[in-house]
């Protein structure tokens, strides 16, 4: 029974970097109905800016800030180049390109970075705590904490600013939202620099929590943050957080009980387990096309 | 009007009681209709009334939860769309769906997919068959859009066409099935008073000449006045009135629902 | 005019005597060969053998994602199905001593089989999910075949499977090339193409005029799979050893950038661009670090610049060369229309 509580602690805490992805994943999606491919590897960019940072002899918050802020400024220009001037081809088209993206990304990270993992220095010890028959590390816990304190600022954001407000407005109707004097093009400008941010903030918490990253990294994280966001309702800020925290979990738990070799294919199974029976996901709307 | 007609076995189309709601709003509740051969009627409301969703529960795009639909005694409830095609119903759609970069021959040859059709092995080894039914896929493909004053736009992209061709070419695509039922949601939406005019002929034409029974919905009330001899009116997904067009024309509750609030003379 | 193909005269004027002619001409070199004299070396023998099957993979996924308009981005899993059955077979049958020429075939069409199977058990629940959530979904099913060959003990894993017979040679590849490339052709211009495109420009127009398109997104699924089964066939049979190394998400998007680049919609675009894009790296061998980089740009570029490739939904006939020579004096007649 402990190992169970072991594994949630465990989950939890890969939960917290899925759900910071997949929030990225669900609110672009919300505004602009794209499935930002690209939006793993800023995860992976986080990562190494973060490295970067600290190999430097930053201290840790400056790091983290730094991850988050110039993942923020690439996501930024990614939108403006490659998928601003699709907004209104075939969402196939775009697609498409946010495939072409995350290809360039990956590849120019092989390029640049070399393929070969490296080790993410180690800024917190890694002795674990005792709370009762469970291990719990400082990387876990400081993991779940700036994820919850994210979390939380999204949410607070959201509901209480104007830019908040504007972005709530144009996930519900864009072109109402443009009538009605709000800039569709500063606040898609804004949604992908708060993702991106926070999926940078993700690649580093990753890099603090599993010390190895590689310019792939971003990947199968990606993949999975996405059906998170998914699983829990696409366009869905309180879904993706869910999903992530679900995914995490359910990762967490297979891999523990039934077996790490077929931990990718678990994924892609929910995807399509989702995708047939609830494509809404669990907070998501169900939306009808007009015949 | 013939009393012998109304006997339900011979009826072309029976609706009995439809119902359907959308998350908690009822959009269309305990609508019925019948319709004889060769009737032309028309379904008026204003917008939101129901009607198009009455389409769809017609053409099986949408599942009603209560009620029933005939066909000449063929009940279309459950059947998916492209069944319901084949038993005899064709439509036009409220905003078109026309194959926009396909030329308005292709257009009208995929109608006729299910009736020009022939085997995969056919296909594949091109034999006589296949040179057999591509010819009558032609042939009366040019026929149809002949008799639509559609011929020499035939290797036009279906997208480059003047609205009104557009709106002929659907309703042209639709009758290539040969169907006994025509249902055209409003047709002659966005035409000006000589293309309304040349369409009230045309369905007129159209009525003789393939036999059809047409139920159209419409909001341009000189086209429907002039045309329909039965006409029904929707409001809040429930009928209102039924009758033909002078009982309609003045019925007050008509006039109400159209207005909303009192009807200047009650 | 951009009526559809199913009269193929515009081809015949142009493409086809050119594609017949180096056809022609490369089984003359390989006549040659009997009297002794080789004219195309074992490199360049390799080169063109990967030109056909890649021409097969690029046909075979445009049929779904072009001319039915269902983005599949899994087709490398449709590939590996068929490479690693025609394989298991070939080594099982070996030493059942039977004729190549009945063995092969009948190992790729096992192996086409057997993908097709996986196209219908993958088409099936993903009809009624649209545009990018089948896409991804394909991609999710991809990955999941991919895993299930990782951890099968009988396809070896990620060690791979060595030892297979060397079958395929250019007169196969050639064979089954245009097979497949003609089968698919004659499929997509005659009544049943016409269902494939009329769910792709209008799925509910299409419904509503008698199309099932349920049995026609499935067939367009199946047909595209099984082609693509052969192909892994011809693949692995070439390489004589596989891994589900070869047939990652990274190969489903090297036959979508060639779909995409010839044109969806377009078989021609798709047999074009197959060739560019088997030949280009070959002799831009000093870019081959740069490969990955160039292909994602390209594929980026292509979509924000000319998202209908090079032929768009058409195919290549006189009035799209006239019109891209006439480029700068506005269209000419027929031209690109909607390009």
């Amino acid at each position: 029974m402990s190992e169970f509580f072991q594994q949630i602690i465990n989950g939890l805490s890969l939960g917290s970097i899925y759900a910071l992805i997949a929030l990225g994943y669900t609110m672009v999606y919300g505004i602009i109905q794209l499935i930002n491919f690209a939006h793993g590897d800023i995860y992976m960019v986080g990562a190494f800016t973060g490295y970067f940072a600290i190999l430097s002899g930053l201290p840790f918050p400056v790091a983290l800030l730094l991850a988050m802020v110039c993942p923020a400024l690439l996501g930024m220009l990614i939108q403006r180049t490659a998928y601003k001037p699709l907004r209104y081809s075939p969402r196939i088209t775009a697609l498409i390109t946010a495939i072409g993206v995350s290809l360039l990304l990956e590849n120019l990270g092989i390029l640049v970075l070399r393929p070969d993992p490296r080790p993410f220095p180690q800024v917190f010890t890694n002795a674990p705590f005792h709370l009762g028959q469970v291990t719990v590390s400082i990387p876990q816990v400081l993991t779940f904490t700036v994820a919850l304190a994210l979390m939380v600022a999204l949410t607070l954001f959201i509901r209480y600013t104007k830019t908040g407000k504007a972005m709530r407005a144009l996930a519900q109707d864009l072109e109402a939202a443009q009538l009605m004097g709000v800039n569709v093009d500063r606040i898609i400008s804004v949604t992908f620099m708060i993702g991106s941010a926070l999926a940078g903030a993700a690649g580093v918490m990753m890099g603090v929590l599993i010390p190895r990253i590689e310019p792939l990294m971003g990947i199968m994280p990606g993949l999975k943050a996405f059906v998170a966001a998914v699983i829990g309702g696409i366009g869905s800020i309180p879904g993706a957080m869910l999903g992530g925290v679900l995914m995490g979990l359910v990762e967490t738990l297979a891999t523990g009980f039934i077996s790490s070799t077929w931990r990718d294919a678990i994924a892609f199974g929910l995807l399509i387990v989702i995708l047939l029976f609830k494509p809404s996901g669990i907070l998501g709307r169900n939306v009808r096309e007009k015949v | 009007m013939n009393d012998l007609r109304k006997d339900s076995n011979r009826s072309l189309l029976n609706i009995d009681k439809l119902s359907i709601s959308f998350g908690g709003l009822r959009a269309v509740s305990n609508f019925s209709m019948k319709m004889e051969r060769k009737d032309l009627a028309g379904l008026i409301g204003p917008n939101g009334a129901g009607k198009t969703t009455i389409f769809n529960m017609l053409t099986g795009v949408y599942r009603p939860q209560e009620g029933e639909i005939r066909l000449e005694d063929i009940s279309l409830i459950g059947l998916p769309p492209y069944k319901i095609n084949r038993l005899g119903v064709a439509r036009t759609f409220q905003n078109i769906r026309l194959f926009n970069d396909l030329s308005v021959l292709d257009n009208v040859k995929i109608a006729y997919q299910y009736r020009g059709r022939y085997s995969w092995d056919k296909a594949i080894l091109r034999s006589k068959t296949y040179h057999q039914k591509e010819k009558e896929i032609d042939d009366w493909s040019k026929e149809i859009l002949a008799i639509f004053s559609l011929q020499d736009k035939a290797g036009e992209m279906a997208k480059n066409l003047p609205y009104g061709a557009q709106r002929r070419l659907e309703i042209a695509r639709a009758l290539v099935g040969k169907p006994k039922l025509l249902l055209l949601d409003e047709p002659a939406a966005g035409m000006n008073p000589q293309e309304t005019k040349d369409l009230m002929n045309l369905v007129k034409k159209i009525r003789e000449k393939f036999d059809l029974t047409i139920l159209l919905i419409e909001h341009d009330m000189s086209f429907v006045m002039s045309i329909c001899e039965k006409i029904t009116v929707l409001d809040y997904g429930q009928t209102i009135a039924e009758g033909i067009p002078a009982e309609i024309k003045n019925n007050p509750r008509v006039i109400q629902a159209y207005l909303g609030g009192e009807a200047p003379n009650a | 005019m951009k009526t559809m193909k199913n009269d193929s005269s515009t081809l015949k004027n142009y493409l086809l005597p050119l594609g017949l002619g180096l056809l022609v001409l490369i089984n003359l070199f390989l006549a040659l060969e009997f009297l002794g004299i080789e004219i195309i070396d074992r490199y360049y023998k390799g080169i063109l053998i990967l030109m056909q099957i890649n021409i097969i993979l690029a046909v075979s996924l445009n049929l779904i994602n072009g001319v039915t308009g269902m983005l599949s981005l899994g087709h490398a899993g449709f590939m590996a199905v068929g490479a690693y059955t025609s394989s298991l077979l070939s080594i099982f049958l070996s030493n059942m001593n039977l004729p190549e020429v009945i063995l092969f075939p009948l190992v790729l069409c096992a192996g086409g089989l057997l993908a097709a199977v996986m196209g219908l058990a993958i088409g099936i629940p993903t009809l009624r999910l649209r545009g990018d959530y089948l896409a991804i979904a394909t991609l999710g099913f991809g990955e999941i075949i991919r895993v299930v060959l990782l951890n099968l003990d009988i396809t070896r894993g990620a060690r791979g499977l060595p030892g297979i017979p060397n079958y395929t040679n250019l007169w196969w590849a050639q064979f089954f090339m245009v097979l497949s490339v003609m089968i698919i052709w004659n499929i997509t211009a005659s009544n049943h193409g016409r269902a494939f495109v009329a769910i792709r420009e209008n799925e509910i127009a299409a419904e509503a005029m008698g199309v099932n398109t349920t049995y026609y997104k499935v067939s367009s699924f199946v047909i595209g799979a099984f082609f693509a089964g052969v192909a892994g066939g011809l693949f692995a049979h070439h390489l004589g050893f596989i891994s589900p190394k070869s047939f990652e998400f990274m190969k489903s998007v090297e036959i979508l950038l060639m779909v995409v680049l010839g044109g969806l919609g377009s078989l021609t675009g798709s047999v074009v661009a197959a060739i560019v894009l088997t030949g280009l790296p070959e002799f831009l061998r000093f870019l081959q670090s740069y490969r990955m980089v160039i292909y994602s740009l390209t594929l980026v570029l292509l979509m924000i610049y000319r998202p209908q490739g090079l032929f768009g939904r058409h195919e290549a006939n006189a009035d799209l060369l006239k019109a891209w020579f006439n480029k700068g004096h506005g269209r000419s007649g027929g031209g690109k229309g909607d390009e």
